[in-house]
């Protein structure tokens, strides 16, 4: 067998209440040795599932119902195995290692991580306690963990994210297997630890002669990592190919449209974001024919009345599940490129200053012992100071603990700064009292992250958005009320027939625009959007993109946008801030900041995030940062990111840089530019 | 401990000095006379204001003296000296019995979730927990005492004293102060396992290809462990509160007995003193749980490193 790893038609129900889900319908895919490749789809394609099913690791109610998996090496197919039998087992951890998306929970709490790798040593290897001991050691070095014989003995809550995450790749390779699944492994981590672990993952895999999966919704991260790509799609494969050929000349028209949603680092700063419109269909209910249908820009009548479409070759590696002929498609191409020429609206940033932020100070006190005595401050913020006009839209970037949050809740004034003056509209708030700032929360609104505990799950659409209204005596009788809660729905594109439905009966996208509804209510000057779309599906993503650009150029609103994700801040903001650990390290027009990165930090942040795009991503260097995200609780002398800068001075660890014009506002914190 | 230990030192021995009927008639029979009576009770340092009554009596329970009996003429000392390690004893056994009963009928449980042998245990466990002690120690003793004249119905011998007649006469006792915490326990583990057997955890543990044994006992169990121990306590203190019932129906000599004989004569003294040390068991069986913890759970740190 020339494959390494040969799986053909895996299908995976679960039964509920009743009714059968059909996670997973047809996923085949092969893997050579030594390759390695990406499985990327939305969440609900089956990815996952897929994974866990080669693996014989489903639950119930779950039921792998179908397929043929062939390992090299072994004459039967290893679906047919019991699942916890010993050929099974064999195959798990022995030869299919798997790491998990969880680093906090996927490792058991109260087993020391060196007992937790030696284990699998112990299972598969035959050898000595001592000797497992040895080699847990060897693969905790491999995985670059400082100190590894001490840390032999610690427990998992005493490592970070990035650092359990190591041990999981350590725990899963530690009985040599062929083949490692890194299921979502990076998606819970900052882009520079992840870039850290993606490279690492990468070496081991090419020195160890492993072949990798890597299962993400990322198309960065396949791009820049895998050789060949399997998307999927509700449940089934609808297209491989190499990954330059997904890329460059994608064939099925869920992953033109997949690319088509999402943005690059390296776009046009105007190109328009083409969503995918509608919903995955439901896996409990699938129709009989191809499952796109419902959502595709390609589809022909005909495509109803057809089955199911196969898996057919179409190039070399190349194949797609489409009726359609690629001349088919190709013209419909033509036609939808021809409608689809417009461009982001056009808006309008007027000169005058919304808001103001004057060296914000914000600390926490750390108390402990038994009288809660003041033990130390985290600096959660440190002299922060930046503005934003009417209608601009000002993003915020920095990984976890760089203080975006609390900079957010400042501006809100859920707590009261330190030290520094916030402006609005000239006004100074930081240190009103409550009673007077109810004109100030009426022009500030905010919108969260997660928009499922974000609503009140017992209030109805209408009452959420129209709280506010009511709040601020907006709305002189009823007749007006719901004229203006109509109003919202439909600047949301929501159905105003909607309104009395309640939170869960919505889908995730369309409870982000409840969200920004209910922001929009008493026609806020500011929006402050903290991560509005991480939550999201890349498709959905695109939608609310769109729309936030839209209410913008029409209501002259300014924004403040919250996010780690660098390509969709750099499609939405004017100028960007870059936080590090409470510290504004730098300020830049969108265009500036993208081509010229000042900061080293900056730099390093943009170049550890993968873009969409194999043939530039085979051109970039990622940069090498080192080091852990340190927390705020030990935060290094002189300039916070000293200790891992790569171009460190002398005074860089002595005296912390001041935020410095470089000219035509692009702002920089390091002592590198002159900086005193 | 040392603060709750003081309340309840208080409230016991309120509440015998409230209660109703006069302790020199409980001691000397209700024919004697005034004179007697008032030297008595003059002795027994009834006429001082309560509070100082309260604090001698205090001061005496901490040099040992819980002074002297009404009803045997001795001191309570010397009372309890012989009863409370049988008690204890009981107790101790019970729960070292019900522990590994209990956790692994949960574990069979739960591991079997949805199947017969898990309906089995689970209605077994809620029926047997529903049971009064009494009830099971009447029952058991009428079928193998009085039908069957298998064992003994009363009694209570030290192991070193005949060894034979021990177990005998300890099987129906031990039986049936456990079963109540074999149910109970049981049926934490088996919701304890069913809840960590969802964790990621276990499904790295099985995708690293261990045994089964090895996922259950070692990744699953000793995370579920964690609320089982926090049971430890409460079930320690349940068996010295129900040695009191399985004293009485088996007659052995244990402070269980001593106490329900002392509460029916109003022997004050007695009372106090059970009472006091029925609350210093169940203190220290706290106590000791807060240190399994510690054992248990690698996330409980005693000192605080920096």
């Amino acid at each position: 067998m020339e494959n390494l790893l040969q799986v053909e038609g895996i299908k995976t129900d679960f039964i509920t209440t009743g009714k059968r889900v059909e996670a997973v319908v047809n996923a085949s895919f092969d893997l050579k040795r030594g390759e390695i490749i990406g499985i990327v789809g939305e969440s609900g394609s089956g990815k996952s599932v897929t994974m866990l099913s080669v693996l014989k690791l489903i639950n119930p109610p779950g039921r792998v119902v179908g397929g043929d998996v062939r390992l090299a090496g072994i004459e039967e197919n290893i679906l047919s195995f019991d699942s916890k039998g010993e050929k099974m087992r064999n195959v798990r951890g022995g030869r299919i290692g798997m790491i998990f998306q969880e680093p906090m929970t996927s490792l058991n709490p109260v087993l020391t991580v060196g007992y937790q790798i030696a284990e699998t040593i112990l299972t598969h290897k035959k050898c000595s306690k001592a000797e497992a001991k040895q080699k847990a050691i060897e693969m905790m070095k491999a995985v670059r963990i400082p100190d590894a014989e001490r840390r032999y003995n610690a427990y998992p809550q005493e490592f970070s994210g990035g650092m359990r995450q190591r041990i999981m790749i350590a725990i899963a390779l530690a009985a040599d297997p062929d083949v490692l699944i890194a299921d979502e492994a990076t998606t819970a981590l900052d882009v520079t630890i992840q870039a850290q672990l993606l490279e690492m993952l990468k070496e081991l895999a090419q020195t160890r002669g492993v072949a990798v999966i890597i299962v993400t919704h990322n198309m960065g991260i396949v791009a820049r990592y895998a050789d060949r790509i399997y998307v999927m799609y509700s449940g089934s494969v609808v297209e491989t190919a190499e990954t330059d050929v997904i890329f460059g000349c994608p064939e099925h028209p869920y992953t033109r449209g997949l690319l088509a949603a999402i943005p690059r680092l390296n776009d046009a700063k105007d190109r328009v974001l083409v969503p995918i419109d509608g919903l995955l269909p439901d896996a409990s209910n699938r129709a009989p024919y191809c499952a796109f249908y419902e959502r595709c820009l390609y589809r022909k009548n005909s495509c109803a009345k057809m089955p199911i479409p196969k898996l057919t070759g179409i190039g070399t590696n190349h194949f797609v599940a489409c009726h359609l002929t690629v001349a088919e498609r190709a013209a419909r191409q033509a036609e939808l490129l021809e409608r689809e020429q417009r461009k982001t609206p056009k808006k309008q940033i007027r000169e005058e200053t919304c808001i103001e932020v004057r060296n914000l100070t914000k600390r926490f006190a750390v108390r402990a012992g038994l009288l809660q005595k003041t033990v130390g401050y985290v600096h959660a913020l440190e002299k922060v100071s930046f503005a934003i006009r009417r209608g601009e839209t000002l993003g915020v970037v920095g990984e976890s603990g760089c203080g975006k949050s609390t900079l957010a809740r400042l501006i809100m004034r859920v707590y009261a700064p330190d030290e520094g003056e916030i402006l609005f509209h000239g006004r100074d708030i930081a240190h009103e009292k409550e009673r007077n700032l109810k004109d100030v929360r009426r022009e500030v609104a905010m919108v969260f992250q997660d928009p499922y505990s974000s609503l009140d799950p017992r209030q109805t659409a209408e009452s959420i958005v129209g709280e506010a209204l009511k709040i601020h005596h907006l709305c002189p009788d009823k007749e007006a009320y719901g004229k203006r809660v109509s109003e919202l729905f439909r600047l949301v594109e929501l159905d105003p027939e909607l309104r009395k439905r309640v939170p869960h009966e919505f889908s995730g996208g369309q409870r982000q625009r409840l969200g920004i509804a209910r922001a929009l209510a008493a026609s806020p000057t500011l929006i402050i959007f903290d991560e509005p779309i991480s939550a999201l599906d890349v498709s959905v993503q695109a939608q609310i993109i769109n729309l936030l650009e839209k209410l913008q150029a029409q209501l002259g609103v300014s924004y403040m946008f919250i996010a780690h994700d660098l390509a969709v801040v750099r499609h939405i903001s004017d100028r960007i801030l870059v936080m590090y650990l409470g510290q504004a390290v730098e300020i830049a027009s969108c265009e500036k900041l993208y081509e010229m990165p000042l900061h080293p930090y900056t730099q390093a942040l943009l170049s550890s995030v993968p873009t969409a795009d194999p043939v530039l991503e085979r051109t970039r260097q990622p940069l090498k940062l080192g080091g852990e995200i340190p927390s705020v609780l030990k935060r290094p002398k002189g300039c916070p990111f000293s200790d891992r800068c790569p171009k460190a001075m002398e005074c860089c660890h002595i005296l912390s840089p001041e935020l410095v014009d470089m000219g035509e506002g692009h702002m920089v914190a390091c002592h590198l530019y002159g900086g005193k | 401990m040392l603060i709750v230990m003081l309340i309840i030192s208080f409230g016991v021995f309120m509440l015998v000095s409230l209660l109703p009927g006069d302790a020199v008639y409980a001691m000397l029979g209700d024919t004697i006379s005034q004179e007697t009576y008032d030297m008595v009770y003059h002795e027994l340092g009834l006429d001082q204001p309560l509070l100082l009554r309260y604090g001698n009596w205090m001061l005496g329970v901490l040099r040992g003296d819980f002074g002297t009996s009404y009803q045997f003429h001795m001191p309570v000392v010397d009372l309890l000296k012989t009863r409370v390690p049988i008690t204890i004893f009981l107790s101790i056994l019970a729960t070292l019995i019900a522990m590994p009963l209990g956790v692994l009928f949960g574990v069979i449980a739960a591991v079997h979730r949805g199947k017969k042998i898990d309906t089995v245990i689970t209605l077994t466990a809620n029926a047997c927990s529903c049971l009064p002690q009494f009830w099971i120690g009447i029952f058991l003793m009428y079928i193998f005492s009085v039908q069957l004249g298998w064992l003994p119905s009363f009694g209570f011998t030290w192991p070193w004293e005949n060894f034979g007649q021990h177990i005998l006469e300890l099987i129906m006792p031990i039986i049936c102060l456990s079963i109540d915490g074999i149910a109970g326990i049981a049926r934490q583990t088996r919701s304890s396992m069913l809840e960590s057997i969802r964790q990621d955890y276990v499904r790295t543990a099985w995708s690293k290809g261990l045994t089964e044994r090895s996922v259950i006992y070692i990744h699953t169990l000793k995370n579920s462990m964690i609320p089982i121990v926090s049971l430890l306590g409460v079930r320690l203190s349940y068996m010295v509160g129900g040695s009191i019932f399985v004293e009485s129906v088996f007659s052995i000599p244990g402070m269980g007995s001593l106490l329900v004989r002392a509460i029916t004569s109003k022997d004050i003294p007695v009372v106090q003193a059970c009472v006091l040390l029925t609350a210093f068991v169940t203190c220290a069986a706290y106590i000791l749980t807060d240190l399994l913890y510690v054992l248990v759970d690698p996330r409980i740190k005693l000192t605080q490193k920096d």
